[in-house]
């Protein structure tokens, strides 16, 4: 019970930190753009969209702050016997994490936010600059910490049976993490990118500051289009990736039971999970799962039924088939929304192209509506990745169910998720109230402050921030 | 020295450097609303610890990271056993880091006076409760062969914890009053002077205390160490300068009385990393908790190559706004 709990807390956190994050990571990276297409060509347009945008970018920060140190502190509070286990090598890439990106990317977002007044126009750029790298490079550690989970590398077991560190290198080659990295940078700045286009259409529908906002859903679709783009192909990769480090996850993706070759992709069905191995195929195509998880026209994959059997000859009797529903759909809500955003991405682009972009009234009103696709998207990817590991926490060395806390009772747990799910609720109204507020209140105050007459030096105040 | 005693000392390092400056903000942060009368002085206020608090607060997330890394063992138990008290301070985190960004973002006064309590409520209750798990380190918990707490919440309230929680929030608050003092001008200012002497007062006879009682656990007979004869003398000091013209000086004496007690806790651990009140041969140390060495050699390695690029523009950040925060003149619209 207090195991089980323990991994609804730490699913139901996770999930909600990560819709914060790619939006930090993708607006960080829009935001340094525009500030340097400003610093370039000093169009007082750009400085208001860097003002705007990084408003948002803030009020987002704030939560994704507060609920990563839930995130920090969980592993010993929930998992203290995971911890004790792989602490020797997971716990490296964390403080360097903290060392290298934490550091960087709190310090420079309060110098940017703090310094437009105090810091040349140049460093004021490198701040934001460093706020974008920053938040990337916390990604990076945080995946080669959790790569080592779905595919342990560099490690021995020492006499007490702990992970020890050998190889520190091989964390950061590991194809998981190589793969697993470049499909969360680009999920991010997809994420980013839909957030941008979608405000950005909102007020090109109301024909409220069209020059500004044409000049960021233009940014927003230049990026969209290749991130997208090279995403789908980096997701496919890693799928063929998992296929040979955790077939389990993949096989458990395509409900496929049985050992196929060639294999047939299953577009769609009904019914299907654990206890039913023979649901009904609503669209079945040829030889495309064969391709798309071994890149061959007739590769074969092999089936739960079969892994199982593998399985259990090699770690003893168990059930190490992940939630089968749960792989299947969260790998379609994936694939078919990426999909669906390319084709728009590239609509978008070609409305930019032919010049029709602002009077696209249809685009523009999907763009807003499809805001909602990117965080889907994220969840999905998510549970397909972390949900497919289970059994183990660490793939082939330890099971879940024996790493959560032997002194957490199962009330401490019921104590705690029911105090950050209410936590959690309030925190995400006031956000939501203060993107919808601040999307919505247009560039007034970016306007007064553009137009303020230069004061003397001596007797400057600087308006608060806070 | 060991590399696992050196990273003792960098952790110690760490969670000194987390209360030199986050101690300030928390102070702020629980002041804010008493030294700042009207509206504007609050954001005042709040605006002097402005560009930095999100800063100090990754000084707690490295020293977590880090003990994680090095003493994998001390990490998983003390977080484990201090589970609902965690929760506590991560709810106050979350208060307390958010009203920063959200309470200026809106004019009505509900929204700004829900904001108000919870940095303020915030800003108080993590000192006083990461204060007691410092206290409890030193004093003990149960804690069985297999390095698991065998107690309850409660048993994490010892007396000792209790009074180590009380001196670090107090002392929180003097540092936050002394910082006011430095960072603000005019009344607000005089507020914040005036306030650093009060709490001056109390903290010079908590700190008296908690020195008593640290001899008393530590057992180690009626001479007072050196910092915490350093302590004493820094909030003395602190109290004294705070009526005076010298904020600088005031300001790093409260720096110093923090930085000594937190760093007195640890050099009385060591070479524990926390003592089982069970039984002393289940204590976890340096030793049993560590991390392989091979790990603690990459992790030198990366500290010694980021920590003073840290340290290095966190300071130029310091010096960036180390101007006094005034308010603006009222707006003409």
């Amino acid at each position: 019970m207090a195991n089980d709990l323990a991994r609804w807390q730490f699913a139901t956190t996770s999930i909600y930190h990560f819709f914060f994050v790619p939006v930090t990571i993708g607006l960080a990276f829009l935001v340094a753009i525009l500030q340097t297409a400003w610093y370039r060509t000093d169009n007082p347009d750009y400085r208001r969209m860097t003002r705007f945008f990084g408003t948002l970018l803030l009020i987002n920060v704030a939560i994704g702050v507060v609920t990563g140190l839930v995130q920090e502190f969980e592993f010993g509070m929930n998992w203290a016997t995971y911890s004790r286990f792989v602490g020797g090598v997971f716990g490296a890439p964390l403080a360097m994490e903290g060392l290298a990106a934490f550091f960087l990317e709190s310090t420079f977002l309060g110098l940017w936010l703090f310094g437009w007044d105090r810091l040349s126009k140049r460093v004021h750029l490198g701040c934001i600059w460093a706020v974008a790298i920053g938040s990337m490079l916390s990604a990076m550690f945080i995946l080669i910490a959790n790569s080592w989970m779905q595919h342990p590398v560099g490690y021995k077991l020492n006499h007490a049976g702990q992970a020890v560190l050998t190889n520190v290198w091989a964390l950061f080659v590991n194809p998981t993490f190589v793969w697993g990295y470049a499909h969360v940078i680009l999920a991010s700045l997809v994420t980013g990118c839909l957030v941008m286009l979608a405000v950005s259409a909102w007020y090109l529908r109301r024909r409220v500051h069209v020059e500004a906002f044409y000049r960021t859903a233009k940014v927003a679709l230049c990026v969209l289009i290749p991130a997208i783009a090279i995403q789908i192909s980096v997701g496919n990769q890693l799928g063929e990736i998992e296929n040979t480090y955790q077939p389990m996850k993949i096989a458990a993706a395509e409900a496929q039971w049985n050992s196929c070759k060639p294999c047939s992709f299953s577009a769609a069905q009904i019914g299907g999970g654990n206890n039913d191995k023979t649901p009904t195929q609503i669209i079945a195509i040829p030889h495309l799962l064969s391709v798309l998880a071994t890149g061959t026209w007739g590769g074969g994959v092999t089936g739960l039924n079969q892994l199982q059997a593998q399985y259990e000859a090699k770690y003893g009797p168990g059930n190490y088939v992940p939630d089968v529903f749960i792989q299947y759909w969260s790998m379609r809500v994936m694939a078919y929304l990426g999909a669906l955003v390319l084709v728009f991405a590239l609509w978008g682009g070609w409305l930019l192209q032919t010049g029709r972009l602002v009077s696209a009234r249809l685009f523009l009103w999907l763009s807003v509506w499809l805001v909602i696709t990117p965080f889907l998207m994220n969840t999905a990817g998510w549970l397909l990745t972390e949900s497919g590991r289970q059994p183990w926490i660490v793939q082939g060395l330890q099971k879940t169910v024996n790493a959560n806390s032997a002194s957490v009772s199962a009330t401490d747990v019921w104590i705690s998720l029911s105090a950050f799910v209410i936590a959690y609720i309030v925190l995400g109204a006031a956000d939501l109230t203060l993107m919808l507020r601040y999307s919505r209140r247009g560039l007034a105050e970016a306007y007064a402050e553009s137009t303020e007459p230069a004061k003397v030096a001596d007797t400057h105040v600087p308006a608060l921030t806070y | 020295m060991q590399l696992h005693t050196i990273w003792f000392v960098v952790i110690a390092f760490f969670w000194v450097g987390f209360f030199v400056l986050e101690g300030f903000d928390f102070g702020v942060g629980a002041l804010h609303a008493l030294i700042g009368r009207s509206e504007t002085e609050r954001r005042v206020a709040v605006n002097t610890i402005g560009p930095w608090w999100d800063g100090n607060e990754v000084w707690l997330v490295v020293a977590g990271a880090a003990m994680f890394a090095a003493f994998p063992g001390w990490y998983a138990t003390l977080f484990s056993s201090l589970y609902l008290a965690l929760v506590l301070v991560l709810l106050a985190l979350f208060g307390r880091g958010v009203s920063f960004e959200y309470r200026g973002k809106r004019e009505s006064r509900r929204w700004r006076g829900g904001w108000t309590w919870a940095l303020t409520i915030g800003s108080a209750l993590v000192p006083l409760l990461i204060g007691v798990a410092l206290g409890d380190l030193l004093h003990g918990l149960p804690i069985n062969q297999n390095h698991d707490f065998t107690g309850d919440f409660f048993d994490l309230l010892t007396g000792y914890g209790l009074m180590t929680g009380v001196a670090l929030l107090t002392l929180s608050l003097l540092h936050g009053a002394t910082f006011l003092g430095l960072r603000t001008t005019g009344e607000i200012r005089d507020r914040a002077r005036g306030a650093a002497r009060r709490i001056g007062l109390l903290a010079i006879v908590v700190e008296l205390a908690w020195v008593v009682w640290t001899l008393v656990v530590i057992g180690g007979g009626t001479v007072p160490q050196p910092t915490q004869i350093l302590a004493v003398i820094a909030v003395i000091f602190a109290q004294r300068l705070a009526g005076t013209d010298n904020d600088g000086w005031a300001f790093v004496a409260s720096g110093v009385a923090i930085a000594a007690t937190v760093g007195e806790i640890f050099i009385a651990l060591y070479p524990n990393v926390m003592v089982s009140s069970t039984d002393h041969a289940f204590n976890l140390t340096v030793n049993n908790a560590a991390a392989g060495h091979y790990s603690l050699v990459v992790m030198t390695v990366a500290a010694v190559l980021f920590l003073p690029v840290v340290l290095l523009y966190q300071g130029w950040s310091f010096h960036v706004f180390r101007q006094r925060v005034a308010a603006p003149p009222p707006s003409r619209n």
